[in-house]
């Protein structure tokens, strides 16, 4: 293909002429050093491309080479336990080849061309197949069975398939098209910036279980769903979706980190091998891909990060998988778009991001989904997107969490004032807020119990009017307050403290199941009715505060999964203790 | 390596240029360059002979912007000569470093010769593979409580201080470089120093203390002072962290990188960034600062396999004290945690002034517990947090209120945080305590809650360490009635 010949570069945008002819989006090789670009500009002769590496040392006159291809990405066996670059370079790989410091030009496949998998297929010679139709299987994992998919676009008869060990590379099946034969072989390649086709959208009804109480209980996110977290720096962004990513009940997970710091990324590399998943007992490295732009690599790349992890997100979705997506921050996603957008002098808007940052960022959202996959047997897949965002000084007027907030339907907000008083997670239950809580209802209904629902409305209500009774509190002291009010209070205080409060570094306390979540939440209603019995038969919130079960109450969430019949003990417990209190009163009268 | 003999485009191109067509700040416009390349150094001829350095920002077609570290007086247009080197800006880098001082752009300033170079490095260095760190995990003692205590510093960790003017984060700063140590091990250590806008008296006293301690012959210093040019401001840091990144992971240090202050470091860099016309982001800073300040701070950290370690602890002044202010503000979402320094506690005359509440070290929970500092370490610190934070609580209800209008748990609530802040908090710029005595003092001051308010501390805990404080308890209580 013609070359170009570079004419301008402004650090990561490099400009070049006689590239009439060229698409955007398309791949371009910049300099005889080939650093990856993409073209995101096209005036007359001239292109902008934008530059996956660092263009020190680059300059006018120097040669760029189009490759008349858009920047895609490749799927196949392999993927999982793998940890790429925004551009999908394996960094393992990488490290071999160049040490332990990223440098320039380094080319690599994504997927190893030596390794051989074991295909078994599905289907035989003269089965008629279409897009989307599994024609085998790879054991990619203990977790993951990886389904080769007839790649869209392809429709015909098989006439040839074979099981046996080969290569991403080697063909594995031949199908007879109106256009010829084709191979199919185990790995295709699709463009990032191009949402992956399914038959059709799905509304989620089904919870994502997250073992996170306020999550679960509170503010649920769905398989297909969308959610943000936005907040202040340490206020636990990263947690919570490294949260998520640990503990949902996804079949794959995707986490991308996306110009965060490197040291989060080894967190992961160190700890998912290690950490069991509660539902399979596997490691859950085994059902993961990790994408680490990290803030010091190129900020070109970080752009594009986010397309990569959700493409291959939106590729296992295709097998008939649910797929959860974490993505932190794409705040640096939004800012890496705008420091391309200044660089090419388009007219800013907010706060110097580009015009386009909301539909871009609806977009990118609107990748997730329940759907029908392609394919005959209508397999259902999912993809929940969770992206984490970091305005500044937690200012939510900021323009990507407005941008956000306009298309996700759940918000976790995060609120510093809890988290300097270390209530972690440190989700403000008043302002949060899942338009999930209704859809899943019939879930909860039918696998917890039907009740769930209404105790989430008594426990928010409770919640609510405690933030109400505070500003009493505050300006007259608690000693104004009616007897009942000040129970309340006390119930408040347990629902915060012994609920919603969730250490992530504690073994047990890391996880809950929704069983778990259910009983400790009826444990403290229950407390609170019996109370509120006693208080009608003179016992006083002082006397009701001594009580000894309170500990027992604030404990319980320490209880390990298959003990959870402890917790019907405890309701025994609250019985006796004011049962015994009554009887006193009554003894003395 | 650099110095083989230049290629026959390269000599042609080491050519001089009188072409400066427009100065304005700190940048120069020079046309009718040829193969002038983005981010290369450049050196300027004044008319009166002295010497400046320069780096490419920009070039198109035969038109190159450069920036000017020292700054563009005295510079004229019909007579200053530039030359482009055909290289970034390189760093010569030795052992010899150790107990020497440089300006801000690495040129010796001590009187001492200059620097047999082992290797040169790019000061801005190359981004370490995510897949090659290693995660920072190894308890570094400073004897300071509120640090070891509740915002534990790890070995590879950037915790920057956020401090205000008038604050003492250099007397705090020198005193984490003094005490820092890891426990049971004697290893090579260093400390890399780097000085930006800071001035002459801020500067002298970082050197006294390092020379007094006799640290200074681990020592490598970079100095660029309040009246030095604001634009090498822009590579001292760099600078520093090259001679980091040589000392730990060629030579096998561990090294403390300490740089103040890192508010200077962005007003050189806005200035920039307002000569070049581009769109401001918030308060004038360019919208790349969080991008650009990451290329500094992700620096540190370890490297599997190698021995070596980076550890940074930025200083920055906070305008106004305020904590959103974008410099604060992008350093704390890039390091891992912040320790934050209050102008009340300093007015109370406590020393260190450490705001404990919105300070964290992100990296603690590695770093302590059994066989690092003690087993009861975290529930210690999830405890002393809780029990101050609701004192301070306590302590604003109480100005609203009153003290009498509190519950008598409350007030005890109230009392702690009095304490805490004064014996926890408080201590001696040169008083070292060991993570024992620190996590001691944290039970000797929680007993003095009745047990069933220790709801942070395991069982286990309480049962093993509670009893040996608790006459402490039985005293004060008898007091009280
Ligand atoms: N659920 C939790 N349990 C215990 N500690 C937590 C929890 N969530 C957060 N923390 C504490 O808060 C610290 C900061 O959290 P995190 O790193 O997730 O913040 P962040 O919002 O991602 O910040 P940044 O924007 O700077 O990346 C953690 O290092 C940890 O100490
Ligand atoms: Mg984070």
């Amino acid at each position: 293909m013609k070359e170009g010949r570079i004419v301008k570069v402004a650090g990561p945008l490099v400009v070049a002429e006689g590239m009439s002819g060229q698409k955007m989006y398309d791949v371009a090789l910049v300099s005889e050093k080939r650093l990856l670009g993409e073209i995101i500009e096209l005036k007359g002769d001239l292109a902008s491309i934008q530059v996956y590496e660092e263009t020190g040392g680059v300059g006018p006159g120097e040669p760029v080479y189009p490759t008349g291809a858009p920047l895609s990405v490749e799927l196949g066996p392999g993927l999982i336990e793998s940890i790429y670059d925004g551009i999908q370079r394996p960094l393992d790989v990488i490290r071999e080849k160049v040490g332990d410091f990223i440098t320039r030009g380094v080319s690599v496949p994504a997927l190893d061309r030596n390794r051989k998998w074991h295909f078994v297929p599905r289907v035989k010679v003269g089965d008629v197949v279409e897009p989307g139709d599994i024609i085998g299987t790879v054991q990619e994992t203990v977790l993951v069975e990886h389904r080769i998919m007839v790649p869209p676009g392809v429709k015909g008869e098989i006439t040839h398939i074979e099981e046996g060990d080969f290569t991403v590379e080697d063909p594995v099946a031949r199908v007879r098209t109106g256009k010829g034969e084709i191979e199919i072989k185990m790995y295709q390649k699709w463009p990032v910036r191009v949402p992956r086709p399914y038959k059709e959208k799905l509304l989620p009804d089904v919870p994502m279980v997250t073992g996170q109480r306020i999550i679960d209980t509170f503010f649920p996110v769905t398989k297909g769903g969308t959610a943000c977290v936005p907040g202040p720096f340490g206020s636990g962004k990263t947690v919570i979706q490294h949260q998520l990513a640990k503990w949902s009940d996804a079949d794959i997970v995707i986490y991308i980190g996306c110009g965060e710091r490197g040291n989060e990324m080894t967190d992961v590399l160190i700890e998912f091998p290690e950490l069991k998943d509660p539902r399979t007992g596997e490691p859950l490295m085994k059902r993961t891909v990790l994408v680490a732009n990290t803030s010091n690599m190129p900020v070109a790349a970080r752009e594009a990060s986010v397309y990569t992890g959700i493409t291959i997100a939106e590729y296992f979705r295709d097998m008939g998988y649910s797929v959860a997506l974490m993505a932190d921050s794409t705040s640096r996603w939004a800012e890496a778009m705008r420091e391309i957008s200044g660089r090419l002098e388009e007219m800013p808007g907010e706060e110097g991001y580009p015009a386009y940052l909301g539909a871009r960022v609806a977009s990118f959202y609107e990748r997730a989904g329940r759907v029908i996959t392609l394919g005959k047997d209508r397999r259902e897949g999912s993809l929940t997107v969770i992206g984490a965002v970091s305005p500044p000084g937690g200012d939510l007027a900021d323009p990507v969490v407005q941008a956000t907030l306009r298309v996700v339907k759940v918000f976790w907000s995060l609120d510093d004032k809890l988290a300097y008083r270390r209530h972690f997670p440190a989700i403000n239950w008043l302002t949060s807020y899942s338009l999930y809580r209704d859809t899943v209802k019939d879930y909860l209904d039918r696998e917890i119990s039907p009740d769930f629902y209404d105790m989430q409305t008594e426990a928010m209500r409770i919640l609510s009017k405690e933030a109400e009774l505070e500003e009493i509190v505050r300006l007259v002291g608690i000693e104004a307050l009616s007897e009942s009010d000040q129970l309340l209070l006390e119930v408040a205080r347990s629902l915060r403290e012994d609920f919603l409060h969730q250490n992530a570094f504690h073994e047990i306390d890391t996880y809950t199941s929704l069983k778990k979540q259910y009983l400790l939440l009826k444990l403290i209603l229950y407390m609170y009715e019996k109370a509120k019995e006693a208080l009608e038969r003179g016992i006083t919130v002082r006397e009701l505060r001594q009580l000894p079960v309170w500990e027992r109450i604030a404990r319980a969430k320490y209880i390990s999964e298959d003990k959870l019949e402890e917790l019907e003990g405890i309701k025994k417990e609250i019985d006796d203790e004011i049962q015994g209190l009554i009887g006193g009163k009554s003894k003395e009268a | 390596m650099k110095s083989r003999v230049l290629s026959g485009e390269n000599l042609k191109r080491l050519k001089e240029y009188r072409t400066i067509t427009d100065v304005s700040g700190p940048l120069l416009l020079v046309e009718g360059v040829e193969g002038a390349k983005y981010a290369e150094l450049v050196e300027i001829t004044l008319p009166s002979g002295e010497k400046r350095r320069g780096q490419v920002l920009q070039v198109e077609e035969d038109k190159a912007l450069v920036q000017v570290f020292e700054g563009t007086t005295g510079l004229d247009i019909p007579e200053t000569t530039v030359r482009f080197l055909a290289r970034g800006i390189e760093l010569p880098l030795s052992q010899d470093m150790l107990g020497r001082v440089f300006d801000g752009l690495g040129r010796p300033i001590d009187g001492g010769p200059e620097i047999i170079p082992d290797v040169r490095r790019d000061i801005n260095g190359s981004p370490i593979n995510p897949y090659a760190r290693d995660y920072p995990n190894e308890f570094i003692q400073t004897g300071v409580s509120a640090i070891d205590g509740l915002n534990t510093l790890v070995r590879g960790q950037k915790l920057p201080i956020f401090s205000g003017s008038g604050l003492p984060h250099n007397r705090l700063a020198a005193q984490i470089a003094r005490q820092a140590r890891v426990l049971g091990a004697e290893e090579e250590f260093a400390v890399v120093f780097g000085a930006m806008g800071i001035t002459f008296e801020e500067a002298d006293f970082f050197i006294n203390d390092f020379k007094k301690t006799g640290a200074i012959s681990r020592s490598v210093l970079y100095l660029n002072l309040a009246d030095d040019p604001a634009i090498e401001r822009i590579a001292t840091p760099r600078v520093v962290l090259t001679t980091a990144e040589y000392l730990a992971f060629d030579l096998d240090m561990h090294v403390l990188v300490i740089l103040t202050d890192m508010t200077n470091y962005c007003e050189a860099l806005r200035e920039i960034s307002a000569a070049r016309k581009e769109v401001p982001g918030r308060r004038g800073y360019p919208g790349y600062l969080y991008t650009d300040l990451a290329t500094i701070y992700e620096r540190a950290g370890r490297i599997k396999g190698k021995k070596g370690s980076i550890t940074l602890i930025p200083i920055l002044t906070m305008p106004e004290d305020d904590k959103t202010h974008p410099i604060p503000d992008l350093t704390g979402y890039i390091t891992e945690g912040q320790i934050i320094l209050s102008r009340a506690l300093h007015r109370k005359k406590i020393y260190p002034p450490i705001d404990v509440l919105p300070s964290l070290s992100r990296l603690k929970d590695k770093g302590i517990g059994e066989g690092k500092t003690r087993e009861d370490h975290a529930d210690i610190f999830n405890q002393l947090f809780a029990a101050y934070a609701r004192g301070k609580e306590a302590q604003e209800l109480a100005v609203i209120l009153g003290e009498a209008a509190l519950s008598d748990l409350d007030k005890l609530y109230y009392r702690f945080a009095d304490i805490f802040e004064e014996r926890y908090v408080g201590q001696g710029e040169y008083e070292e305590r060991s993570i024992i005595e620190t996590l001691d003092l944290g039970w000797e001051l929680l007993s003095m809650f009745p047990r069933a308010e220790l709801k942070r501390i395991r069982d286990k805990y309480l049962d093993k360490y509670l009893p040996r404080f608790k006459k402490e308890e039985k005293k004060e209580a008898g007091e009280e009635r």
